[in-house]
Formats: C-alpha cells, structure tokens, sequence
C-alpha cells in the first residue's frame, strides 16, 4: 500500500503546539506559538484543561463545606487559599479572630510560601537544566528541603499537602508542644541550604546566560495586565499586600518587601530568593512571640452550626505565593454564598505571557514560563 | 582474517558491555549526587543487574511507528546512528598490539564515521513528521556542525605533535602525554572536552534533545528496540570519544606497570583508567549545569572556540617546527 505523505510546505512560519501534554508546562498549559526558525512570531496561550469549577461549587456548598476545596486550588501552597477566604468570610459575618490563631495563621501561610517557593525553584531549574541533566540536582535538593516543611504540616494537621488547617473564626488545631524547636531547626537549615543553591546559580554563567535580559517585564505592562506577586516586584514595584494592606497580624511583623528593576526572569528569580528569607523572619519572630489564648472565637464551634453572614458582599486579598489572591462573596444571607468569585494571581500573571514571549526563542519560553511560576489549579479553578 | 573477525566481535561485545554499565554507573553517579540511592533492587548489591532489565524491558517494547511518518526512512535512522557509533572503535588501539585496523588515517577515519551519527538523526527527525523532531533535527545539525570544526582542530594538535595520522603512533610519540605539554595542549584538551560534549549532546550541550522544550527530540516518536538503537548509540559515541580523547591528550595505553606478566593486561588496564578519567569528567559536567540556548551554544562556538583552537593548532606548529 502506498501511503501518501505529508510533507511540509515550504512556508515561512510554523505552528508548535507546546501541551497541554508537555514537560514543561507545569500542568496543563497549551500554549500555540508560531514559529519562524526557532524565533517565536506569535503567541496564544490555551487554558482551561483544568476547569472543576470551583466557583460554581462555592454557591452550593456551604461556607464551612467549601473550605477544603480551596486547599485544591492553588495546590503548591494550600494554606494561603484558606487564609483569603476565611478572612473574607470572617469580615462578611463579622467575626473576631483570637491573636494566637492569627498568629498560628501567619506562621503557617509562610511556611507554605516557602515550600510553594522550594517547588518553584526546583521545577524553574527543571526547566532550564532538563530532566537529565544538571537541573534534576537542583530540583531534588529543592524537595528534600520542601519535605522537612510538610512534615511539620504533617505533624500539625496530619496531612502534608491540603492541611485544612484554618476554620472559620480561628485554626482547627493548636500548636503542638515542641514545634517551635521543630520550625527553627528546619528553617536554620533551609536558610543555609537556600543561600547555597543562590550562591551556586548566580555564580554559575550558563544560568546567567539563561535568565538575564530575558522576557523582560516593563513596570507600568505589569501594572496593567495586573500582575502581581514575585511577577510584579520583579518589575521595580514594590507592592505587597502584607504591607500594603495589612491583614491579620502582619502589621506586628518586622520584613522587608524585596523588590527589583530589571524585570527580567533573573530578577524575579531574585525575588523569590529574597521573600524566602523574609518569610523565615517573619516566622522566626511569630514563632517567638506566640501568645497564649483561644485558637478559635466563640461563633462557629461546631461545624453543624451554619453561618449565616447578613447580605451584603466582601472583598479580601491575601499575598498568597503568586500574588495577590482575592475572594469575593456575594451574600444573600442564605447559609451559602450567593456567588464566589476568586481572583486568582496566577491567572493574572499568565495573561502577560504572549507580551513576553514575542521575539524570544523556543528555548526562553520554558525560562519565562518557569519565571512566571504559574499554578493550573489556580489559573483554571 | 579470522583473528581480526574474532577481535570484531569481541570489540562488539566489550564496547556495549561497557556501554551498559556506564548508563549505570552514571545513574549512581547522579543518584550520589543528588543524594538518593539510585537503582537498587534489580540485582543486590546496588542493583548490579539494572542495565539488562532495562534492555530486557526496551526489547520487549511494542515498536510504534507514526501514521504519518516516512517509514523507510524511520525506521533506517536508528540503525545507521547506531553503527556510525560502532564504526569508530576499529581505529582505536586498546593495547600495543590490539587493535582491529591500524589505518594509516585512522584519525580522519574515526570523525568521518562519527558524522554518521548526526546524519541518522537528521533523518529520523525528518522521518517522524513530528515538528518536535524537525526542530530538533534542525537544532543538532547547526550544532554538529559548529562543534565538528574545534573538536577536530583540538585532535590536531596531537597529529601535529606526533606528525602521524595513526593513533598508535601518537600514542608512541607521546613522551609526555600531549595534555601537559605547554599551554597549547592544556587549551586543546580543554576543547576537546566542550567539543566532545556537545558532540555528544549532552548537558549543557544538549539542546538537541532539550527534554523540557522538546519533549524528547528527535526520538520523540521511537519506541523500543529503535529508541534503545539510539540509545545505545550515544553511549557508544561517548565511550569512543573518551577512548580517543586518553589516546589523543593522555597517552593511551602508555603508563607505568612492573615488568612481569602479560604487558597487553596493563595496557588495557591504564587505557580504561584514563577512559573512565573522562568519562567521569563528563558525568560531572553533565549532572550539575543548566542548558545553554542554541543561539549562544552556535556564537560560543564560533567567536570563541573556532578561532582558539585554531591559533592554538598555530601554536603547536609554530612548536613542532622550532624546537
């Protein structure tokens, strides 16, 4: 049988499509380049392979129900999605939150910021260094630093990657006896280690090489596409929710909000270095200054107990490891939300990837992408 | 004739044993590295035996072929890679007197066969119909290409010092070995190291077969026992490069041993030495780098390592004729 060939036409410009089936992705992305040589001309990103409709969930569930689901969302840092929407909820019914579950909350939402940014770090020289090669090194030292963190998750909540730690009105555990000797010797050591891997990459010219100058992000593009996060204090904006708008018990903190000018895929590497260690500060600090008291207000003890916020509507951002992560609840005084609507940072962020990508080559898209650190969970909810 | 047919088989059989276990020794290596254990449980201790359950398990494979791939072609490309890999070794000296052919050429022999290689894999890139591959394929001929060129300058030198083609002879000319003589062979070993592992597309050469922006290149679209033909063929394209490079830069066989016994047992011995110098060199170049982008790894080549190596071949001739 003869079968007939399909050869290329001699054309100027070839379509790849990148996923949503694809190393490097982080999940499923699909992003449609046109190519000319190895030169990117176009660029159309596709997203929803990960839609489960989490919004529409949240009108049906009640506020106490839809709590664990947020855990799934953003799955690399769980316990920022419950701080926004509890907090969210808290101020729509007016509840008042015991300092020491605040405390509790603040500690733990750094803890996971700084395991979401182990696993970025890890998959961003992934990316770069390939699965054979010398970035599965950097990637497995990233894990192995990320599993000392999920163990005290572990330890504390008895899972490690959606803990459910928070509950409406307060946290659902209390801190274990010995967990502060625990949180400082773990982060005594990912402190060193994560000055290590810098000192290792900045000093290394092939990294350099890969990262500087590239997909470079102008300050006031990144103020209109609403970036935010690592993203956009990587473009010269120093702009972070935990200070801009204190929530919680950030304002009784000391911590620097790391910003840099470039805007390009080393700065907001730089960034993200930084804010690691500005979130063992401000756990150190937390950790010391516990105080004693309640970890839950009076209000929703049980969880049979439906809250029933008056009508009325709530915005709540939190500085979740991405960015700026927002809920907002429409209230119709029913026992569940008349609408949920979430305003998810990675989603915000990815919309600039056709401005970055345009005149860069095949090999910068996984750079960019990795820079961008996008979570599909969160981009799809 | 018989003997050197018998040497055949035996260079065959020695050179994919070998081949076998550096897919496990590096596996070890990088598992050290990383601090994990790395293959363990085929075969106690530390899973001795993984190598073959690897072949074993890529033999028995379901072989797929693309609907829409050119099928002559795709399925030919692996075999001529995999013995433009094997054609190499014929021309390399394991001993004094063990070698399958002493060609007067041997050198121009040894990188005219290696060329194969990137002409298998530009033609299983275009074969597989798939635009991963293509692009691939484009990516290691532009790099072949540029990397071919200091990689033969820096094999030059040692010709040039030895004033003979034939690798037994510049092993014999050697009376320091070639690498430490005067900053001129220092600079040749060193390219011929960058060369040998872009050559080789390995990292951070290996934009080839970049697995996190082209899946996984030019085989793509292979699957078992032709996804094992090319990768086998890169192994034994490193271990012939390696084998070359200790002949050319650090004397081969040559090295100390007492006075009794089989002389040809120590001459095999310090040449797998000095192999496993390189390879080991390799491994660690190749486990602890990120990728170079194809556009700098073709500049690097030649702005930078094009031109040295040939002021450095200058340099070594300027030598050979004054002193």
């Amino acid at each position: 049988m003869e079968r007939e060939l399909k050869i290329y036409e001699p054309e100027e410009e070839i379509i790849l499509n990148m996923g949503p089936q694809h190393p490097s992705t982080h999940g499923v992305l699909r992003i449609i380049l046109k190519l000319s040589g190895e030169k990117i001309v176009d660029v159309k990103p596709d997203i929803g392979y990960l839609h489960r409709g989490v919004e529409k969930l949240g009108e049906t569930y009640t506020y106490v129900q839809f709590l664990p689901m947020l855990d799934r969302n953003d799955y690399l840092s769980a316990t920022t999605n419950e701080f926004g929407y509890v907090l969210a909820v808290e101020k729509l019914a007016g509840i008042m939150v015991p300092e020491r579950a605040q405390y509790i909350r603040v500690i733990f939402s750094e803890l996971s910021r700084i395991a979401s940014h182990l696993v970025w770090l890890g998959t961003f020289c992934l990316d770069l260094g390939g699965a054979l090669g010398g970035g599965t090194t950097v990637f497995l030292y990233c894990f192995r630093e990320r599993e000392r963190i999920l163990d005290i998750f572990e330890k504390m909540t008895g899972s490690r990657l959606h803990p459910h730690l928070m509950q409406i009105g307060g946290v659902r555990y209390d801190v274990y006896p010995s967990i502060d000797k625990d949180i400082k010797e773990t982060l005594q050591t990912v402190e060193k280690r994560i000055n290590e891997y810098e000192e290792m990459l900045i000093n290394n010219p092939v990294f350099i090489d890969r990262t500087k100058g590239i997909g470079i992000l102008p300050k006031e593009v990144a103020m209109e596409y609403g970036c935010s996060g690592p993203v956009l204090r990587g473009s010269g904006v120093k702009f972070d929710l935990r200070k801009a708008c204190p929530y919680s018990s950030y304002d009784k903190f000391d911590f620097d909000v790391p910003s840099f000018d470039g805007g390009d895929v080393f700065d907001r590497f730089r960034v993200r270095m930084e804010e690691m260690r500005q979130s063992i500060k401000i756990i150190m600090q937390a950790i010391e200054g516990l105080p004693q008291g309640p970890i839950s207000s009076q209000m929703p003890v049980k969880v049979k107990v439906a809250i029933k916020p008056k009508p009325g509507e709530v915005y709540v951002a939190v500085e979740s490891p991405r960015g700026e992560l927002g809920y907002y609840i429409y209230s119709d005084g029913k026992p569940f939300a008349y609408r949920v609507k979430i305003r998810a940072p990675s989603f915000s962020n990815l919309s600039v990837l056709p401005f970055l990508l345009k005149g860069h080559l095949v090999a910068d898209v996984v750079a960019i992408l990795g820079s961008i650190d996008p979570v599909f969970g969160d981009v799809d909810r | 004739m018989v003997g050197i047919i018998f040497l055949t088989i035996i260079y065959i059989f020695v050179a994919l044993f070998i081949v076998l276990y550096i897919t496990w020794i590096e596996r070890k290596f990088a598992a050290k590295l990383h601090n994990r254990v790395g293959p363990y449980y085929v075969g106690r201790p530390h899973g001795f035996l993984q190598p073959f359950a690897d072949v074993l398990k890529l033999l028995l494979k379901e072989d797929i072929i693309p609907e829409q791939a050119d099928r002559k072609i795709f399925n030919i490309a692996p075999i001529i890679v995999f013995i433009g890999a094997l054609l190499t070794f014929p021309v390399l000296p394991v001993a004094k007197n063990i070698y399958i052919s002493d060609l007067s050429v041997g050198l121009i022999y040894f990188f005219a066969v290696s060329s194969l290689i990137v002409f298998g894999v530009f033609l299983a890139g275009w074969a597989s119909n798939s635009k991963y591959a293509l692009l691939s394929a484009f990516r290691a001929g532009a790099q072949v290409v540029s990397y071919e060129i200091p990689l033969i300058l820096s094999a030059l030198v040692p010709v040039v010092l030895a004033g003979s083609l034939r690798t037994n002879d510049i092993i014999q000319a050697q009376k320091v070995p070639f690498a430490l003589y005067p900053i001129f062979g220092w600079v040749s070993f060193i390219i011929f190291v960058i060369a040998g592992l872009a050559e080789e597309n390995k990292v951070p050469f290996d934009v080839p077969e970049a697995e996190s922006e082209l899946v996984a290149a030019y085989n793509v679209e292979y699957s078992g026992i032709k996804f094992a033909l090319f990768y086998a063929a890169e192994y034994v394209h490193i271990l012939a490069l390696s084998v070359l490079g200790s002949i050319l830069f650090l004397g081969g066989y040559r090295g100390f041993y007492p006075h009794f016994g089989p002389e040809w047992l120590y001459q095999i011995f310090w040449l797998l030495f000095k192999t496993f110098i390189m390879l080991t060199l390799f491994l660690l170049i190749r486990w602890s780098f990120v990728r170079i982008r194809i556009d700098r790894l073709i500049n690097f080549s030649w702005k930078y390592l094009f031109p040295i190596s040939l002021f450095n071949l200058f340099l070594a001739s300027l030598w050979k004729l004054f002193f």
